[in-house]
């Protein structure tokens, strides 16, 4: 069941936001609208599901309504219609008191400025939200304490904030939106304000966390990179509708228009597909078969190098036809002449990490699993036609295997 | 124009004057009441201990919230005070200055406050404001004495009106001025109004608050000359005196006496705002 379970949500700006509805109703445009009333829709009849620990991303390009809609999540922004059920509950329908019970407890928040307050030090920034809970001292310090830690902030409590970096400050908003244990985070544009490469770190530390913590995440961007990078799914907003929902490998090679498809077109496709989105299926053999079996095998898959494994398909090295001939000259078995120095990857590497090892390995790379598993080589000709944008390999399986 | 006869304005404030004085005489009595005893208590406690005991008091105090440059002026300063023989009424004056600036920031945060979250409030508070602020204030001692009759309690109140409306307007702004996302943060966390108020706006809003606060007080300093006019006691009755007798020399002694309370309570509250 969705935790967070959004419909119809619509938010107009003006002065009659209930007939701006209606017209919305009525299939107008969000451009008519403002043309006949110079009202503003800031997000259109969005609905959309989010699973229980998943990192949900919206994104879409400033204007687009993305931080309106997640305002409206927790209410700092007052929905015009629409519901938001929060595990079947109506935010939407709930009073003062319950609103504030709900965002105490259940959902916390990081901004893109970091807003942290500066007259507070970063442990008090951090249990500020236990705080209003009215949590005994003693409790929160250690809660507290615990977010910081968890964020790497350990040794850093008493600083106050402008004493500083961004990277750090950011920490310190995370670990203020993880210290009551929410539910569900919402995160602004949390890392827009941060130079790239910390941006890249930060990313990376979210995905450890969340490996670690599994909340629901809503997180909100305008870069793609940053969506296909983190994001379980992502929502793509334009002129406040969500256009397209789907996971990063959805929304790249099935765009669901002209819009979605013109947004991804300069995607650095070599940084999201991964090794086993390019990978093909080997010619294996298991050593026990010999030499001649070898020769025989790659005759009739021409190709001229099988990849050998054990009977639990673990992978154990190559052999190349020159090898195997050798062997049945010299009357060797085929362990004998197993090359051992295949370059191994995980599935999930992406492709862009891999282009030096490959211009330099004399044989294709296998792509083998936790338990060295073998699930796939890569060739040269697989991977460029991937990017290329031929996104399923298998499809043009025989030129390859000639070339391996 | 010349057709338009004469609004009787004066009259209706004469009216207004009168009935206020029938109708609510004990309610402007029990005002006296406080305000008078405030005064009182405050000018004992600063006149209880021989004037040397208090000297020294208020150089360790100015000592520990300024440094030592402060604390040697505020001994000079106030020896010179001693000497000149002002002492007594230097206290009186400074009890009424206390008096009317306790009241105004007792009076004046919550109204700032009120201004920092209603348009409405502001916008009904501001034109007062600025009403208090430039009707001359001889205009309404009148009305303060026919009130709270001759003496010092009257003085206060005319300090109030005059020196009150810094304290609201820099409150107001200060809270105005807290980052919308912190607010907006503070919101997202599930705080209360109260909260909100206390553990954010509030510290975010001091230092503009002090600066409000620091010019109610010079304000309040600035009225006891014409506080004396209706019968306060004090250093600015000397100057009251000197000017209507025409004596240039205790004039000047008078002057600088509260020109040395000035720059003390000045730099003073200044100093303790900076150090948070």
């Amino acid at each position: 069941m969705s935790i967070i379970e959004v419909k119809q949500l619509t938010k107009v700006f003006g002065h009659d936001p209930k007939h701006a509805v209606k017209l919305l109703g009525q299939g107008w445009s969000k451009e008519k609208i403002y043309r006949e009333t110079k009202m503003t829709i800031g997000v259109n009849q969005a609905s959309f599901g989010i699973e229980p620990g998943e990192i949900f991303v919206i994104m879409g390009l400033s204007g687009s309504g993305k931080s309106t809609l997640v305002r409206l999540l927790n209410r700092l922004i007052e929905p015009t219609s629409g519901q938001v059920l929060f595990k079947g509950r109506d935010i939407v329908g709930m009073n003062k008191v319950e609103l504030r019970e709900l965002r105490r407890k259940h959902i916390g928040m990081v901004f893109q400025k970091f807003a942290l307050y500066p007259h507070r030090t970063v442990l008090a920034n951090a249990e500020y939200g236990l705080e209003v809970q009215g949590i005994e001292k003693k409790q929160r310090r250690e809660l507290a304490m615990n977010a910081l830690k968890l964020v790497g902030l350990e040794g850093w409590e008493q600083s106050y904030p402008d004493q500083l970096s961004g990277g750090m400050q950011q920490r310190v908003g995370l670990a203020r939106g993880l210290a009551n244990d929410p539910d569900i985070l919402l995160m602004d544009e949390a890392f827009s304000a941060l130079d790239p490469l910390i941006r890249k770190d930060m990313q990376h530390e979210l995905l450890l966390l969340q490996a670690r913590m599994k909340k629901t995440i809503v997180f909100i961007t305008h870069d793609l990179d940053e969506a296909l990078r983190i994001g379980d799914r992502i929502a793509l907003m334009k002129d406040g509708s969500i256009v397209q929902i789907g996971t990063p490998e959805e929304i790249l090679t099935r765009p669901a228009d002209k819009f979605v498809e013109r947004f991804v077109e300069d995607v650095d496709l070599s940084k999201v597909l991964t090794a086993s989105h390019a990978m093909i299926r080997p010619e294996t053999i298991t050593p026990e078969r010999g030499p001649r079996v070898a020769l025989q095998l790659m005759r009739e898959s021409g190709v001229s190098t099988l990849y050998v494994t054990d009977k639990e398909k673990r992978l154990l090295g190559a052999v190349t036809a020159d090898d195997a001939s050798r062997a049945v000259k010299e009357n060797l078995p085929l362990e004998a002449v197993i090359q051992t120095n295949v370059v191994m990857v995980p599935p999930d590497e992406v492709l862009n990490g891999l282009f030096d090892s490959m211009a330099e390995a004399k044989l294709p790379i296998a792509v083998v699993d936790e338990q060295s598993r073998l699930r796939g080589i890569l060739i040269k000709g697989a991977v460029m036609s991937t990017l290329a944008g031929n996104r399923d390999a298998s499809e043009g399986g025989a030129f390859y295997e000639q070339r391996a | 124009m010349n057709n338009v006869p004469k609004l009787p304005i004066g009259d209706w404030v004469e009216s207004v004057e009168d009935w206020l004085t029938d109708h609510l005489g004990p309610l402007f009595d029990f005002i006296r009441a406080v305000i008078g005893g405030m005064v009182d208590g405050i000018e004992v406690a600063l006149t209880a201990a021989p004037s040397l005991v208090l000297i020294v008091l208020i150089a360790a105090l100015a000592y520990w919230i300024g440094k030592w440059k402060l604390a040697a002026f505020a001994v000079i300063g106030l020896l010179l005070i001693d000497n000149l023989g002002l002492w007594e009424p230097s206290m009186q004056s400074l009890a009424l200055v206390l008096t009317a600036s306790i009241l105004s920031i007792v009076f004046g945060v919550p109204i700032g406050i009120a201004c920092a979250r209603s348009n409405a409030v502001r916008n009904t508070v501001t034109p007062i404001l600025d009403f208090m602020q430039t009707m001359p204030a001889f205009v309404y001692l009148l009305p303060a004495v026919s009130f709270f009759s001759l003496g010092v309690v009257p003085g206060v109140i005319a300090s109030i009106i005059f020196a009150i409306p810094p304290t609201i307007r820099l409150t107001n702004l200060g809270i105005r001025q807290v980052p919308g996302e912190l607010t907006e943060a503070a919101d997202a966390f599930g705080s209360s109004p109260a909260q909100k108020l206390f553990k954010l706006q509030l510290p975010i809003a001091m230092p503009t608050m002090m600066a409000g606060i620091n010019q109610t007080i010079m304000l309040a300093l600035s009225m006891v000359v014409i506080s004396s006019m209706i019968g306060a006691q004090g250093v600015g009755a000397y100057v009251y005196r000197a000017v209507t007798q025409a004596k240039t020399g205790v004039g000047f002694e008078a002057g600088i006496a509260i020109v040395i309370m000035a720059i003390l309570l000045d730099r003073l509250t200044q100093s303790a705002f900076k150090k948070k």
